[in-house]
């Protein structure tokens, strides 16, 4: 039973892993070939990093999902404080409507706020660009830090703000000493999350981004309606890479910080 | 100063950008173009009704691979011993980091007519088979992509499962079969009904897959509101209505799924 569980999960990763692997095989291949290995090249990586395109909307995806995740960090750590403060039944109708960017497919959020651009661009001064990619992003990322936040608030000792005023802190030191330590768990893992989303959102981002404010997917998107380009396969590969050393730190920082609290 | 009052700017935000989009669908789906009321439109949806068939038909395929998949994936991660648990989620969850649309670009690669799978089996004289722009290439893609967002669910709630809850029902004279049934399947509804909306929503609504896999033979909803935006046919009231119907669907859909749920809940 015991093998059998083995050579289970071995086929389920040979399925998961398998296309990764070639196309990080043809990265190194001389010709365009996708099928055939020719001869080993580091041509596509040095084309990759000529190519202003991909260079440029890198950045561009690196500053959106910065500004998207700090502004939603900050938006959305304020707004779970507030919601945690309501009552019962104003709490139900904004939660429920926080939830409809997670429940919803993506395209329909894509939409929707495509027509709330296109509503403001015929009537002032809006662009597709920049903004409308970086309000689509906040959109989408805040329920999430919302999401992680609140949780935090249920474990919490609801009167030790209250203690620590009457203990004679301001009730802003009072947040600052006693609440936010509490809650910061959930607003850093808040934080990661929307920041992940962000970087790697291409359905939101398409319907929102118009042609002067590229992101990494979008272009991606386009490399690959084009023909065939081993650029992309070099992308990947580095793309893999730096996915994988983020999750080995993060498994490594996870580890120690679970060996420290059972010390 | 009020604490709840902290929420005010997100409370604008959310009015602004959550609330008045998704009205904004509602609201071009029920009028044209001068703004009077018509149901013109979502009666329209009516003559794509192939397409809503096809897509439903497609994702429900591929979310019941996904669970069949998935389940004893999950099952045998959450009894492995605790300390390689964490290790071998994070090699099952790594390739969804990638972005998808590379993971299903690697798929145009490896299935094209020139790709390396028809190059393998025409070294032993088969093929070549037409493997890409098919249907079953859609599925496939669908299945890989979203694999993982089934696995995740239901290994939360299996690892809850106490290994004594076996014992009993092995005592109490369950074969395995029925131990499977009358135990693991009811501990275990609530990562079955939330891993079946984790890839039933994005499934049906997806329009990279169908394009990249499924060549223009395989149109989805998703495909079909993408061309009423951005494509040459732009009428964004007919896509706000498509839009319209396809919540509808995952509504119902949800909610039939939720009186599985002991709990009445959709975890996400």
């Amino acid at each position: 039973m015991k093998k059998l569980g083995k050579i289970y999960m071995s086929l389920v990763l040979f399925f998961l892993y398998i296309p990764i692997f070639v196309l990080i095989v043809f990265s190194f291949n001389e010709t365009k070939s996708r099928s055939v290995f020719s001869g080993f090249t580091l041509d596509w990586y040095v084309r990759l990093f000529n190519n202003k395109i991909i260079i440029s909307s890198l950045v561009n995806t690196i500053i959106i999902a910065c500004l998207a995740s700090i502004i939603s960090t900050v938006l959305g750590t304020l707004a779970a404080i507030g919601i945690n403060n309501m009552k019962k039944i104003p709490k139900a109708v904004v939660m429920n409507v926080t939830n409809m960017p997670i429940i919803n497919p993506e395209i329909v959020t894509g939409v929707s706020l495509m027509l709330l651009f296109v509503f403001f661009a015929a009537r002032m001064n809006l662009e597709f660009g920049f903004a409308t990619l970086l309000i689509a992003h906040i959109t989408f990322d805040v329920p999430y830090v919302i999401l992680n936040v609140m949780p935090k608030f249920n474990q919490m000792n609801p009167h030790i703000y209250e203690a620590a005023q009457d203990l004679g802190c301001s009730p802003f030191k009072a947040f600052r000493k006693v609440v936010l330590p509490e809650i910061m768990p959930g607003v850093v893992s808040g934080f990661l999350m929307s920041f992940t989303y962000s970087l790697d959102d291409f359905v939101i981002s398409y319907f929102t981004s118009g042609s002067t404010s590229q992101t990494l997917p979008i272009t991606i998107y386009s490399m690959t309606r084009r023909k065939v380009s081993p650029e992309i396969n070099a992308l990947s590969t580095l793309i893999f890479i730096a996915v994988v050393i983020v999750l080995i730190v993060k498994n490594v920082i996870e580890n120690r910080s679970q060996k420290r609290r059972e010390a | 100063m009020k604490l709840k009052y902290f929420s005010a700017p997100y409370l604008v935000w959310m009015i602004v950008f959550i609330l008045v989009p998704l009205l904004m669908i509602a609201y071009f789906a029920f009028t044209n173009d001068d703004g009077g009321f018509t149901v013109k439109y979502i009666s329209d949806v009516g003559q794509y009704a192939n397409i809503f068939v096809r897509s439903i038909w497609l994702s429900l395929i591929a979310t019941a691979i996904c669970l069949v998949i998935a389940y004893p994936v999950a099952f045998i991660l959450s009894r492995m011993e605790k300390h390689k648990q964490g290790t071998m989620l994070m090699i099952v969850m790594l390739p969804m980091w990638m972005n998808f649309l590379l993971r299903t670009y690697a798929w145009m690669t490896l299935l094209g007519n020139n790709g390396i799978i028809n190059y393998i089996l025409g070294l032993v004289g088969l093929g070549p088979y037409k493997l890409i722009n098919t249907s079953a290439a859609v599925v496939l893609g669908m299945v890989y992509n979203y694999l993982p967002f089934m696995i995740l669910p239901l290994y939360s709630v299996m690892e809850k499962i106490d290994k004594s809850m076996f014992e009993a029902a092995d005592d109490l004279g369950c074969s395995s079969v029925q131990t499977l049934f009358r135990v693991i399947v009811p501990l275990s509804m609530p990562g079955i009904t939330s891993g079946i909306t984790m890839v039933f929503v994005p499934a049906i609504s997806t329009f990279i897959i169908s394009r990249m896999l499924g060549g223009g033979s395989n149109l989805l909803i998703g495909d079909l509101i993408e061309m009423q935006f951005l494509g040459n046919a732009y009428n964004p009231h007919l896509g706000a209505a498509i839009s319209f119907v396809l919540m509808v669907i995952i509504l119902v859909i949800m909610t039939v799924m939720n009186q599985f749920d002991p709990d009445e809940q959709v975890l996400m």
